[in-house]
């Protein structure tokens, strides 16, 4: 199983299993990562499950979609490593995969 | 300015687990007015996915939450409910056993025998960026809403997002104020492109400013903004002098006044009983999202299963005297004849 470590704000470090076919957000849910609000449930409208991929990681992750790119108009602070992580598939290619969680997802 | 409506029941929120609840007691012959800080029925179903497809509808393999929001205001025409948009229940007190009496922040008086409570993942508000001390400023000199133009004019402007509704204000903000700048993270817009198109030929003609990048200091005094920083995407700072900002960034969901009711909460949900979805006040329901009890799932089928039990349990306080006869709509022609199909 990919092992996925998401950063809180904070600097507390969650490194956990990740299924495959699931989200990077699901797997937040999963793991009580709290930073993750995820409001719509995955459906790419509410822009309250971003992160911040590390920069080694971003090309691999690779970029938002369009649909993605306009809801990333309702996040704050956002970098051009941020996505949603509802929109990122967990896959083999993403084993050890790091994302940075912000403090505020709007709410 | 104060009329105090009378009803059977009032419902706080009209999602699509307040719009069945609707169906529910009208079969029963109660009564309902909703109540919605939306602008529009049907919840998260069109604030949050109109267009998205919902596949766990008993019956119905694929509709959108639109599709959704449609079919329930068809299925319970019949029953004529009363809906107040845009307004919030501020407050709720106990008045009978059961009894209750609510206010809107329109300042709308609603007096009914019970309450349901179907307020989802709670009131949809506008997101509040994260800007260094913003509080003071809000309703002041940062406003998440226009109510009245007027209020602008002359005034130097700045707003930020790139949606429509920032796209909007920015075209009808533009010709009264002194100056408007319009801040967006990207130079891409997710507005009408016609909106899109406005703008920038308003900016090309020099008639607005337009910043890519995003506010990061505000300053003033007594809540009235002076001047706001914003940062570009390429790094470089730019102090720019303002009376008044407008972000849009959306919505998101807040539980609002409902904790103050005197409702017993667990971790902004209400816990019910699983026979009538009854809070722990005789009379006050919870359905839908909002609730919590042993195996609870949020789906739109549980809470229109505990709209059903709730109605029955809504009927003895609405009718004391009368018996209560379990019917099916298949069947019974009186149910039918509520319906306006018999």
């Amino acid at each position: 199983m990919p092992k996925i470590t998401y950063i809180e704000h904070d600097g507390t470090r969650h490194t956990v299993d990740a299924e495959l076919g699931s989200t990077v957000m699901e797997t937040a849910l999963r793991n009580d990562v709290a930073s993750i609000v995820a409001e719509c449930g995955g459906g790419c409208t509410c822009a309250t499950c971003l992160v911040h991929v590390d920069d080694a990681w971003s090309a691999i992750v690779g970029p938002p979609s369009s649909e993605e790119e306009e809801m990333l108009d309702s996040a704050f602070e956002v970098k051009p490593t941020s996505r949603l992580s509802c929109q990122i598939k967990v896959t083999d290619a993403l084993d050890g995969l790091i994302v940075y969680t912000p403090a505020y997802q709007g709410r | 300015m104060s009329e105090t409506i009378k009803t059977d029941v009032l419902i706080i929120g009209a999602g699509p687990v307040g719009l069945f609840a609707v169906f529910e007691l009208g079969l029963l012959d109660i009564k309902a007015h909703l109540v919605d800080i939306l602008d529009k029925v049907g919840g998260q179903c069109a604030e949050l996915y109109p267009e998205k497809p919902i596949y766990d509808i008993p019956g119905i393999p694929l509709i959108t939450g639109h599709g959704l929001t449609d079919a329930l205001m068809q299925q319970i025409k019949p029953f004529h409910p009363t809906f107040h948009l845009n307004e919030m229940v501020t407050a709720l007190e106990k008045t009978g056993e059961p009894g209750f009496r609510l206010r809107t922040d329109a300042g709308k008086t609603f007096e009914a025998k019970c309450v349901v409570i179907a307020a989802g993942g709670g009131s949809f508000q506008p997101k509040r960026p994260p800007i260094q001390g913003i509080e003071p400023y809000e309703d002041k000199s940062v406003f998440y809403a226009v109510r009245k133009m007027d209020a602008f004019r002359g005034k130097q402007l700045l707003i930020v997002g790139g949606g429509d509704s920032a796209l909007d204000w920015t075209l009808n903000l533009q010709p009264i104020a002194k100056r408007l700048t319009l801040v967006h993270r990207r130079d891409e817009f997710r507005g009408a492109p016609d909106s899109v198109n406005k703008m920038r030929a308003l900016v090309a003609a020099g008639g607005m400013d337009l910043k890519i990048g995003q506010v990061t200091t505000l300053e003033g005094s007594d809540g009235q903004l002076a001047a706001c920083s914003i940062k570009g995407n390429d790094g470089n700072v730019a102090r720019i002098e303002v009376d008044a900002m407008l972000p849009f960034f959306g919505l998101t969901m807040k539980l609002g006044p409902v904790a103050d009711w005197g409702i017993k909460m667990d971790d902004e949900l209400i816990p019910v009983d699983t026979a009538a979805f009854e809070t722990n006040i005789p009379g006050l329901f919870a359905v839908g999202d909002i609730n919590t009890y042993p195996g609870k799932l949020k789906l739109i089928l549980s809470g229109f299963h505990e709209a059903a039990l709730m109605a029955q349990k809504a009927h003895r306080y609405v009718y004391p005297e009368k018996k209560l006869v379990f019917q099916y709509t298949t069947s019974s022609t009186s149910l039918q004849k509520k319906l306006g199909v018999a």
